[in-house]
Formats: structure tokens, sequence, C-alpha cells
């Protein structure tokens, strides 16, 4: 037996992925609230170099005393109690697009909200340049993550798709590979989803316009490197969301467990 | 016994998601906890100071790119008589005061500073709130004003003393002789080929390009050179610095 599949019968998550697993959680939930308060400071999206309130948003919230919406292109949909116009711990009418629950600190601060963010920011962007490191360093990418050839046909990602469909084999294959759906899902949001985070808020930063002028062209602008910032945080919170349900439906307690002790060993890859 | 400990599963999370969001608050009222986050600032700067060769110019656009409007934010009209008499007559009468460690410390009219050689650049305006707006600007670099006011050794900063008020204290700004010195950064006297509208900072608003919004001080009346920030305002460098926890380096 080689020594790599050894040491994978020893737990189901190495102690490098959970360490990062569960920092990488606290980082992303704080990004996201703190970043929903930066947004508030200015609760409207552009695609190209410049925008500001006289040019066209492609999405905004809006808001009053009485009523607060989004607005996607040309479609408005009401949101009052949800968006731009919602109620307070203590009873009071706010009118920031998003709501205090959802926000790092509860009340609006700009001023903290980014302070916040770019400390979690370092610690996210340290985190993950580590993980990529190590886990390429100890074959979890190459071994648990990397798409077996088979595993592109499209026949094999539809079944693997009918097997999230159905609740029992769920739970009899949660302990097993990841199957393909899987190993897109977190290659997906590792090498592309959580870079794309990094880099487009890169590209908002006026210094790095000057250090790195091709990052915001990258992006077709600084205010598409902020919709892209948006729409990544969005999906990420789809993920999270859908990572979720999946937990709960294959068994969450073990789950859980395993991702804090490392668990209990699998089979030894063939 | 499944359906009862997912219910708690969920209420768990549902208790634990309150806990953290009033955790935050706490973490976020507590001064020590502030420094903590703060020192994010300390690497922003090193690691984009240490990324460009320094003197790294910021994008420069074409007539084509210019925004529709140049939006303008913070204060639109200082408000005072005195300004108000000036705008009257086309600021024949502002001075600019450099004051501090300078061997030759000096004042300027607006028509000596346009008569020094001027820099006309197009650049992008990055708001802290998100928003950017692209204006062409002109005027004196402001390398060529600490040169013919001979800056001290001993100078570390400058600090621009300005016209308006916010919230009843003055509004002022600085930043360290690294962006003093660098090519882009420019007292403005014009926009978009036309005198500084008052809702922009006329007539003087600094561009310091590689940073956002709230470094540009408009309605500059005055630049101090000093060894240290400690003593102006409440010593955290600018207006917004001092009244919120903004970062003196606005980089990102």
């Amino acid at each position: 037996m080689p020594k790599d599949a050894l040491i994978s019968t020893q737990s189901r998550h190495r102690m490098t992925t959970r360490i990062w697993h569960w920092s990488n959680a606290l980082c992303l939930l704080i990004l996201l609230m703190s970043g929903l308060t930066i947004f508030n400071a200015h609760p409207r999206l552009y695609w190209g170099e410049y925008g500001a309130n006289d040019d066209h948003a492609w999405m905004a919230v809006g808001s009053s005393q009485t009523m607060g919406y989004l607005r996607l292109g040309e479609l408005r949909i009401e949101t009052t109690g949800a968006l731009g116009n919602w109620q307070d711990s203590q009873g009071r009418t706010q009118t920031w697009a998003f709501p205090g629950w959802a926000t790092i600190p509860s009340h609006y601060s700009l001023a903290d909200g980014r302070r916040w963010h770019f400390f979690f920011a370092w610690i996210f962007s340290v985190g993950l340049a580590l993980f990529m490191v190590m886990s390429l360093w100890n074959r979890h990418i190459q071994r648990d993550l990397h798409m077996r050839r088979d595993q592109w046909r499209p026949s094999h990602i539809w079944r693997s798709f009918r097997a999230h469909l159905d609740l029992r084999v769920i739970r009899q294959t949660a302990g097993e590979d990841y199957n393909s759906i899987q190993k897109m899902s977190y290659i997906g949001v590792i090498f592309l989803l959580l870079p794309l985070m990094i880099f487009s808020g890169l590209a908002m930063s006026p210094a790095m316009d000057a250090n790195w002028p091709f990052l915001t062209d990258l992006f077709g602008g600084r205010q598409s490197a902020r919709s892209l910032h948006f729409i990544g945080a969005f999906l990420l919170l789809l993920f999270f969301l859908v990572h979720m349900v999946m937990v709960l439906l294959s068994g969450p307690f073990r789950q859980t467990r395993s991702m804090i002790t490392g668990g209990e060993g699998k089979e030894p890859l063939a | 016994m499944t359906i009862i400990t997912r219910r708690k599963l969920i209420t768990g999370a549902a208790i634990g998601a309150g806990s953290l969001l009033s955790g935050c608050d706490a973490l976020n009222r507590s001064a020590a906890f502030q420094d903590v986050l703060a020192s994010a600032e300390t690497a922003n700067f090193t690691v984009q100071r240490a990324l460009g060769d320094r003197m790294e110019l910021a994008s420069e656009y074409r007539i084509a790119d210019l925004s529709p409007k140049f939006r303008a934010n913070g204060t639109r009209d200082p408000g005072t008589a005195d300004y108000a008499a000036s705008a009257a007559q086309s600021f024949a009468n502002w001075e600019l005061r450099l004051t501090g460690l300078f061997a030759k410390p000096q004042q300027f009219s607006l028509a000596a500073l346009q008569a020094l050689p001027q820099r006309t650049q197009i650049t992008r305006h990055d708001c802290v709130e998100g928003w950017s707006a692209i204006g062409q600007w002109t005027g004196v670099p402001l390398n060529i004003l600490l040169d013919l006011a001979q800056l001290k050794k001993e100078a570390q900063f400058l600090v621009f003393h300005c016209a308006d008020r916010l919230g009843g204290r003055p509004y002022y700004e600085s930043i360290d002789l690294l962006d003093g010195f660098h090519p882009q950064t420019i007292l403005a006297h014009r926009l978009n080929g036309e005198p500084l509208p008052i809702e922009n900072g006329a007539p003087l608003r600094l561009r310091v390009e590689r940073q956002l919004g709230y470094k540009h001080a408009k309605y500059v009346t005055g630049i101090e050179a000093v060894a240290s920030l400690a003593g102006i305002g409440e010593g955290k460098g600018g207006y917004w610095q001092d009244v919120a926890n903004y970062e003196w380096y606005a980089g990102i």
C-alpha cells in the first residue's frame, strides 16, 4: 500500500483542511456582513470604469421613509421590511439598503465596516494561500478534489446530479470519495470564486490601480470589479446554503464532528 | 428523534447567529479590538507601497472616458462670508500659505500658482463609499511648491488646511512625502477644462491619485510641513480619521 493511501485511512479530513475550513467559515461570514455595511454606503452597482449617482446603475437598492425597493435593470421589486426600509431592534425605521441583522457592525458605520473587512480579508487571503500550498503538498487536491477523466463524462455528471436528489443515496454515500458535482463545486470555489473575491477586491483599490493597472483592466474597470465582487459574494452565499442543505441531509452531527475531530477513516483509495 | 435534533440544530444556529451579531457589536465598541482591526491598515500600507516602484502612476484616461457628471461629495460650499466674498471675485484674493518646516515659508496667490508649470491629468476618483468618477484635472505639481519653499529635512508629513468646516470642525488632511513628491500629486484649480466648481473644492483642491477621495482636500488654504501629525487636530492626520475610524492610509 502506498504511503499516502495509508495516511488517508487515518481520518476523513486532514488537520490542515479542518483548520482552514473553520477559519475560512468565520472569515467569509465576517467578510460578507462587513461587506454589506460597505455596500450600504453606496447601494448601486455599475459596469465599466466609473459610476456614481448620475450614471446608470444595473442594480440599485432604493429607499424612502415609506418604502424600500430593489431595482434590477428596469425591473423594480418592492422590498419594504427587508431592503431599503426596515425596522431596527428598537422599532425605528431605517433606510439603509441591507438591514442591521445582516451587517457588521449592526448599525451603519462605513469606517468600522472597512476595518472589519480588511482585517479579515488578510486572514482569509493568507489562509487561502496556505491551504492551497498545503493541499498540493499533502496531495489533498490531487487525490480528493481532482476530477478523474471518467468523471467529466456528461453521463457521469448527470448520474451524480440525480444522486443528489435522492435522500437515501446522499446518506449512503456521505462518507465516500467526493462525486463529480462535489469536486466541481469545491474546485470552483477554492480556485475560482475565492481568488475572484481577492482580486476583484484589490482591483477596487486606487493604490493597486497604480501598482497593477492590468488588474482593473482584467475586470473591465473598477465599477465592474465592484459588481463582480458583489456577485461573487452572493455566489459564495449560495454555495454556503447548498452546503448547509447537503450537510443537514447527509447526517449533520457526523459531518460536523468529522470536520472538527477529523472523523472516521475512509476506505483506502484503490 | 431526528426531527427534534434537527430543530435543535436550527434553533442553536439562530441563537448562535444572534449572539454572533451582538458579540461583533461588543467587539466593535472595544478600543483594544479596534486597534487589532486597525493593524490591517499597516499591512495594506506596507504591502501596497512595496508592490509598486513607489512612484508608479495611477491610470490616466482619454477625454472620451470622462464621467458625464463629476459627482461632488462632502462639503459642497464652505458657506462662510469670507468664502462667498472671495468666490464673488473669482478667488482673486485667495492665498495659499506654506508654513511649518520650510526654509522659505511663503504664500502664493491663485494667479501666481497658475503662472507656474502646470500638469493636466485625466484620472479616476474613487470614493470610500464605492462610487467612481473620471475627471480631467489641471494644477500645479505639489513638488514644485515644496522645492520653491525649500522643504526642510525634518519634515515627514504635509498637512492641508481647508476653508470648509464639517460638523463645526475645520476639514484637514495629510499625506507623507512620498505622495507629496509624486508627479500626479497636484493642487488642481481646473476640472474638465473649466475653473474648479465650488462643489468640487474651488479654487484649489489636492489630487493625490493613489488614494481614496477623502484624502483629496478641497478649498485648500494652507500647506503645513510637520515632523509629526500629533499636534494637528486630534492627531490622527485628518478630519475623518479624527471623527470616525477612517484610516490615514486610504490606498484601498
